[in-house]
This record gives structure tokens, C-alpha cells and sequence, in this order.
């Protein structure tokens, strides 16, 4: 049972960041729009995550359930040494929520939307940054629960160059996503080109980011290369990102739009399994070489059967349904009956 | 502020907004169907009008619900790691399916919001009923595991372990039935006393009359028959309570010396110091008759338990008046209601009426939270009752007042600017909604 109950958690950890990353990443790509095509960046961005955002943050949601239902221990060594930037992140998701939905719903039109907009932008931003520097400080072996020293133990772990660099690559991975989402939201001619030029460039910033961690990881001393690199199960993960890499820009190049989307979605797959395959099953390194794994750290059986029933059972309802909200605002949109409420 | 205070201090001010915002984005799709369903079967403009205004309403305390909830979710690891670490495999069972309900929830939504013309009309109209149910059966569950803090099942305590765990029983464990009843009943109270205030206002103030009316009649309907099922469903959560945690009923009653014939007292400031009640107005054996059903029984009072397991006297006991209190007064507004709608037709929108009405759009929430601390106050010092004080579950982390602080913020930066969004929806109601049904155009973004 506690592999269907890991399977799930990979899965919503993958699903957060390759849904919701997209999502961010469309207000990331906004904010480093130049003010002239802001409005038009928007309203693309705006059309094709509409109906569906609110449903990403519930895979974040499933994910911290499951470790704190499966693996307490997990989750609460987590919750004491990473509470800064556990707060920063929630603190970004927060503004984000609300600032879209005021930007959404507010009746009267007026210089608040330049407010709701900014909280909007920054936000977006703040938040895929704190989450890969989670992401980072996990698996950096820096968490010290022997550590009494206020900054020792509540900020080095978090707030280094390693995890920096992996909070960088995760904005400049999500721009990524969103850019490529968008080349097939946007209506063919002038707008297609303009996203197919930022996905061009967000490519580049986040293999510059990724490049930034690896030489991050020598400063640190984390082996980063041995454990990408180390084994064939790793090393052919980033072969093939590389690969289908390739094949999306040739496919771009032909006006295709949908396959390139699945092949962002499989890069992102990739680097998060070549990471997770190597310290499997631990989930957080911790200082001194020890582990917190998720095998030794999982709760009594009946929980666990319990957890994996019920997962099982919610996906059953909730997978299909999903599906029909996309396709059917798919469809709708590509008849050109979508109106923005 | 020592960490331990400002640790509870954040609790208390993220449950007590989000349980303000989770009510509305529970209770509010209900409205919202049936203003639908009248809209499908009388083509009446104005139905239609309204559940367009109320989904409004709705997406928006939804998605407030939902970062505020996601906040929570965190937050019982940040400030209570100790506590999730034991308790997280034993009470997570209503969170495993509460995620399950939630994302139904943000589908139907997504479906209902962007379903009117495109969607087959009956099936739009069950997107937004799914809405309502899901939102129903997310609080009842999250509720659920409060109860369990309350009433602890599911795992024997053997010299600190926590064995033999059966997350089902520690679900359905004795208090969470009255519990979910209590605090479902109160959500459709407090939101609908709420919503037909601010209708009234509007039907006061003689603006888009006939639109305002038809809300009115929904949301109070809705609100009149929860504030009178509310003291049945108080009685069997006050029952429960006493069979469970006699300290709590005892803090709620600030009831000190143990008696046959045990007193009810009305009001009173209690004195802890000498174990009396001042100024307050003693029912003999009225409390015994609440708890036994006979007055002669008597109720285990504050002398009977050690005084370092007693929750704050004074504060539970000030709680829980100002809870029954505005119950009662909701009560009242809900005969009058009643009355009006049944024999004395003219009543209904006469101003004394309405002007009660809106005096009662805080009075549902001020007693929501006056509630949630009598439960959590009244558990005190316990966070598992009988198992795990609350102070052994606190984060070790230095500097939460600083995090408090913050929060607080954020919380009133929050508020505020709902408040402020409403109030422009509002005042927007004849642009938008009530238009004739031809050129009403919502694509104003």
C-alpha cells in the first residue's frame, strides 16, 4: 500500500508543478512582459486558465495531506526547520488567490486593477521560488535537528546558494511551461510568434538557471553531478529531456501545438524523477549524512490502507471529472464560443 | 508575547477568519440553486439575476475559503508540529477525503461559473448543486477532526505510544455527529441572516426593489428554519459535551461547587478566586434537567476536576453566553419571520421587519465565533483532550509573535478588501444583474 500512497504523492507533487507551475508561470511571463503587450499577454493567459486554476493548488493540498496522514514525521520535521519560507510560499499563494480572483471579480473597473495586478505579478513569482527552494534546502542535507543556534537551524538550511539557484530554476521552469502552454491559446499570426519568441527565451533563462544550480551545488559541496549523472536510471531521465527538448522545437517550428505542451510537461517529469529516483526512498537529507526515509518514517498500516483507499477512491471521482471540465473549455473555446464571464 | 501564546494567538485569528469565509462559500451555492432552479421553472429575469449575483459571491469566499484553508493546512505543522506528528496518521482520514470533496468542489465550480448558455440547462443547475453538497460534506469532515481533539478515539494511549490505530473509528468518534449537526445548522443560520440583511438594506433603501425582495425571501427562508432547529442541535452538542468533557461544560457554565439540583446560571461575571458567580440570575436544577433530563441529578462541576486540567472560566463562560444569546435573538427574528410569512402577509417587507434584519447580519457570525472558542477555549489545556496538552504540541521555533503579527496583517489586509469587493458588487447590482434578460452582458473584464 505505501507504494500507491507514494505513487500519489509523486504524482501531485509532479502535477503541482506542471498545472500549477503553468499557472504562475502566466503571471511570470507578464511580469517580464514590456508594459505595451502586457494587456495582450494577459488576456491570452487569462482565457486558458480561467476556469481552471483554482483547481491546481488542491494537488499542493493532496500532497501535504498525504505526508502528514503518511509520513507525520516527515512533515512535521519539515514544518519546524522550513517554516520561513513554508510561510513565504503560503504567503505568495495567498496573495496570488485573492488577487486574481479580485482582478476577476471586481465589478467596478477602475485603478485597483493596477493594485490587484502587481500583488498578481509579484506574487507569482514569489511563490514558485520558495517552493524550489523547499524543494532545495530538502535535499541539500542542511537540516541540523541537533541545531540550537536560532540561524542555524531555522535559516541556513533554506537560504542558500544551492537553494537559491533551484528557487531561480523553478520560476525560469515554469515560465517555460506557461510559454509553451500559451503558443496554442493564442490565436495564429502576430500573438502565436510573440509566444513562440518567449518560450524561446524562458528556455533559455531556465537552462541559465539550471546551469546556475549545478555550479551552486560545486560551491556547496552537494554532489549534484554524481546524482544526476551517477546512475543510468538519472542519466538517460536527462538524455531524454534533452532529446524531446529537441523534438518540441522542431515541432513548433511546424505550428504544431499540442504534442510541444505534453513535451514540456515530460521535461519537468524528468528532472523530477532523475532527483527523486536518486534518494529514493528518502525524502528529506538531513545534516551528519542521515535520512528521513519514507519507508522507515510511514505511519501504522491501518493508516495506511486507509490513506491509500481513500486516495484511490478519490481519484475515481476525481480524475474523470477533471478531465471534462479541460475538454469541454477545450472545445468551447476552439468553436470561439468562449466568452470571458 | 511568549511563543507558546502567540503560537495559539495565530490559530485562533486564521480559524476565526476562515470559518467566517468557509460558512459563506458553504451555504451560499445552496441560495444560489434554488434562486436557479426558480429561474428554470418560472422564467422569472430576476431569479436568474440573483444566482448570477450570488455565484459572484460564491467564487469569490470560495477562493478566499480555499487560500485560507491551504494556509490552515500548513499551519497545524507549523505552530503544532509536535501535535501532527502523533495525531496526523491517527485524525487524518476526514482530511484524506476532505481533499477529494474540495477539488469536486473547485471542478463544479469551474463548470457552474463559466456553464450559464453553454451547458445543458438542468445540468448547469446540478454543477452548482454539487457545488453546495461538496462544500457541505468539506466542512462536515473538517469538522470531523475537530471532534476527534474532543473526543479522542481510534488508538490506545500505553506510556506515550500511540497504538493500535483505527482512523475510522477515530472519524466517527462520539462527538462529531453533534458537532458537524451544531456547526452545519449554524453556517446556514449565520450566512443566511447575513445575506437577507444586506437584501434588506437594499429593499429599505428602495434600490432595484423587486430583484432585492426575491433574494430577501430565499436567504431568510433558509436562515429563519436554521435559527429554530439550532437550540435542538445545541442541546444534543451541550449533552455530548457534558458525558465528554465535564470541564468544559462546567467553564461554559461557570458552574464551581457540585450540587443536586444543579443551577443554570444566566449571565454573571465568575469570580475564580472565590468560586462564585456575581450578578448573575441561578435557575435551580435547570442544568441537571438539561444534561439528565431530570432536575435532581447532579452535574460534575469545577471542584471535581484538578485545577491544573481547567480551561479559563471566565472567558468560556462569557463565549457561551453571548453564543445563546444571539441564538435566541436569531430565534426571535426567525418567528416574527415565520409569522409574517404564514398570517400577517404585510409584514414582510414592512421596515420594522427588515430593519431587524439587518441589525442580524452580524449577530450569526458573532455567535460562529463565539462558539469555536467555548470548543476550543473549553478543551484547554488540553489540544487531545486527556492525551496531549497543548503547550508540549507547540513549534519549537523561536520569534512566532513576529509571525503573528504578520498574519494578523494579512488577515484584516484580507477582510478589508473583501468587504470592499462586495460592497462594489452591491452597489453594481442594476448595471450588472437586474437588467432586463436581452442585454445583460457580463463581459466587463
Amino acid at each position: 500500500m505505501e507504494y500507491v500512497i507514494i505513487g500519489f504523492l509523486w504524482l501531485s507533487i509532479l502535477l503541482y508543478l506542471v498545472l500549477g507551475g503553468a499557472d504562475f508561470g502566466a503571471g511570470i511571463i507578464e511580469l517580464f512582459t514590456s508594459k505595451a503587450h502586457r494587456y495582450r499577454t494577459r488576456k491570452t493567459a487569462y482565457e486558458a486558465i480561467g476556469p481552471i486554476w483554482e483547481a491546481n493548488h488542491m494537488w499542493l493540498i493532496i500532497a501535504v495531506v498525504i505526508l502528514f496522514v503518511g509520513f507525520p514525521v516527515i512533515y512535521s520535521t519539515m514544518s519546524i526547520y522550513l517554516h520561513i519560507p513554508l510561510v513565504a510560499m503560503l504567503l505568495g499563494i495567498t496573495a496570488r488567490g485573492t488577487a486574481f480572483v479580485f482582478r476577476n471579480y471586481d465589478a467596478v473597473i477602475d485603478n485597483m486593477q493596477r493594485v490587484y495586478n502587481r500583488i498578481f505579478l509579484l506574487s507569482s513569482f514569489i511563490t514558485p521560488l520558495f517552493l524550489g527552494m523547499i524543494a532545495g534546502s530538502v535535499i541539500s542535507g542542511r537540516i541540523d535537528p541537533s541545531e540550537t543556534d536560532f540561524t542555524s537551524a531555522y535559516i541556513w538550511p533554506w537560504l542558500n546558494w544551492f537553494s537559491l539557484t533551484i528557487g531561480l530554476f523553478t520560476v525560469g521552469l515554469c515560465g517555460f511551461l506557461a510559454s509553451v502552454y500559451l503558443i496554442g491559446e493564442a490565436k495564429p499570426g502576430d500573438d502565436r510568434n510573440s509566444f513562440i519568441r518567449k518560450a524561446k527565451q524562458w528556455n533559455v533563462v531556465a537552462v541559465v538557471c539550471g546551469a546556475l544550480v549545478f555550479i551552486a551545488s560545486l560551491t556547496e559541496n552537494i554532489p549534484l553531478m554524481s546524482w544526476v549523472f551517477g546512475n543510468p536510471f538519472g542519466a538517460t531521465a536527462v538524455i531524454a529531456a534533452s532529446f524531446s527538448l529537441v523534438v518540441l522545437w522542431i515541432l513548433v517550428k511546424r505550428g504544431k501545438t499540442v504534442v510541444p505542451r505534453v513535451l514540456a510537461g515530460f521535461q519537468a517529469s524528468m528532472i523530477l524523477l532523475a532527483v527523486s529516483y536518486v534518494h529514493f526512498p528518502n525524502f528529506v537529507i538531513l545534516k551528519n549524512g542521515e535520512h528521513l526515509s519514507l519507508f522507515e518514517h510511514q505511519a501504522p498500516e491501518a493508516t495506511m490502507t486507509a490513506l491509500a483507499w481513500a486516495l484511490i477512491i478519490g481519484s475515481l471521482f476525481i480524475l474523470p471529472s477533471l478531465f471534462y471540465l479541460y475538454y469541454s473549455f477545450q472545445k468551447d473555446r476552439h468553436e470561439g464560443s468562449f466568452v470571458e464571464h | 508575547m511568549d511563543n507558546f501564546l502567540a503560537a495559539r494567538s495565530q490559530m485562533a485569528l486564521s480559524l476565526g477568519f476562515h470559518i467566517i469565509y468557509a460558512c459563506i462559500g458553504m451555504v451560499m451555492p445552496f441560495f444560489m440553486a434554488v434562486a436557479h432552479y426558480r429561474w428554470l421553472k418560472t422564467k422569472d429575469v430576476a431569479h436568474k439575476n440573483i444566482a448570477k449575483a450570488w455565484s459572484k459571491g460564491v467564487a469569490i469566499f470560495f477562493a478566499i475559503g480555499a487560500v485560507s484553508g491551504t494556509m490552515l493546512s500548513f499551519e497545524l505543522g507549523l505552530l503544532w508540529p509536535n501535535f501532527m506528528k502523533h495525531a496526523g496518521p491517527i485524525f487524518g482520514m476526514p482530511f484524506s477525503l476532505e481533499g477529494t470533496a474540495f477539488f469536486i468542489e473547485a471542478i463544479a465550480l469551474g463548470f457552474f461559473l463559466y456553464g450559464w448558455e453553454r451547458l445543458n440547462p438542468y445540468f448547469h443547475w446540478f454543477t452548482g448543486v454539487v457545488v453546495g453538497v461538496s462544500g457541505l460534506a468539506s466542512g462536515i469532515l473538517v469538522v470531523s477532526a475537530n471532534s476527534w481533539m474532543n473526543s479522542p478515539a481510534g488508538f490506545d494511549y500505553v506510556n506515550g505510544q500511540y497504538l493500535n490505530i483505527d482512523p475510522m473509528k477515530a472519524m466517527f468518534n462520539e462527538a462529531w455527529f453533534s458537532e458537524a449537526l451544531h456547526m452545519t445548522i449554524a453556517a446556514f443560520a449565520s450566512t443566511g441572516f447575513a445575506v437577507a440583511g444586506v437584501h434588506a438594506l437594499m429593499i429599505v433603501r428602495k434600490q432595484n426593489v423587486h430583484f432585492h425582495q426575491q433574494a430577501f425571501k430565499i436567504a431568510a427562508g433558509f436562515a429563519a428554519v436554521a435559527a429554530l432547529l439550532q437550540p435542538l442541535a445545541g442541546d444534543i452538542a451541550a449533552k455530548s459535551v457534558a458525558k465528554r468533557q465535564p470541564a468544559k461544560l462546567a467553564a461554559m457554565e461557570a458552574y464551581f461547587h457540585t450540587q443536586p439540583y444543579s443551577p443554570l446560571v444566566l449571565g454573571g461575571i465568575p469570580d475564580v478566586k472565590t468560586k462564585e458567580v456575581n450578578y448573575g440570575l441561578e435557575v435551580p436544577g435547570l442544568l441537571s434537567f438539561l444534561v439528565y433530563d431530570d432536575f435532581k441529578t447532579p452535574v460534575k462541576a469545577l471542584d471535581q476536576i484538578p485545577v491544573e486540567n481547567q480551561p479559563p472560566i471566565a472567558i468560556t463562560h462569557y463565549s457561551f453566553q453571548v453564543m445563546v444569546g444571539l441564538g435566541m435573538f436569531m430565534m426571535l427574528v426567525a418567528v416574527l419571520y415565520l409569522v409574517a410569512i404564514w398570517f400577517k402577509k404585510h409584514w414582510i417587507y414592512s421596515n420594522w421587519l427588515l430593519k431587524l434584519f439587518i441589525i442580524a447580519v452580524p449577530t450569526g457570525f458573532i455567535a460562529v465565533e463565539a462558539g469555536w472558542m467555548v470548543t476550543e477555549i473549553g478543551r484547554q489545556p488540553w489540544i487531545i483532550q486527556g492525551v496531549m496538552r497543548t503547550k508540549d504540541a507547540v513549534t519549537p521555533m523561536p520569534g512566532i509573535a513576529w509571525s503573528f503579527y504578520l498574519f494578523t496583517g494579512i488577515y484584516f489586509t484580507l477582510s478589508i478588501a473583501v468587504i470592499f469587493l462586495l460592497y462594489r458588487q452591491i452597489r453594481m447590482v442594476p448595471e450588472l444583474y437586474d437588467k432586463p434578460a436581452e442585454d445583460l452582458n457580463l463581459s466587463h473584464s
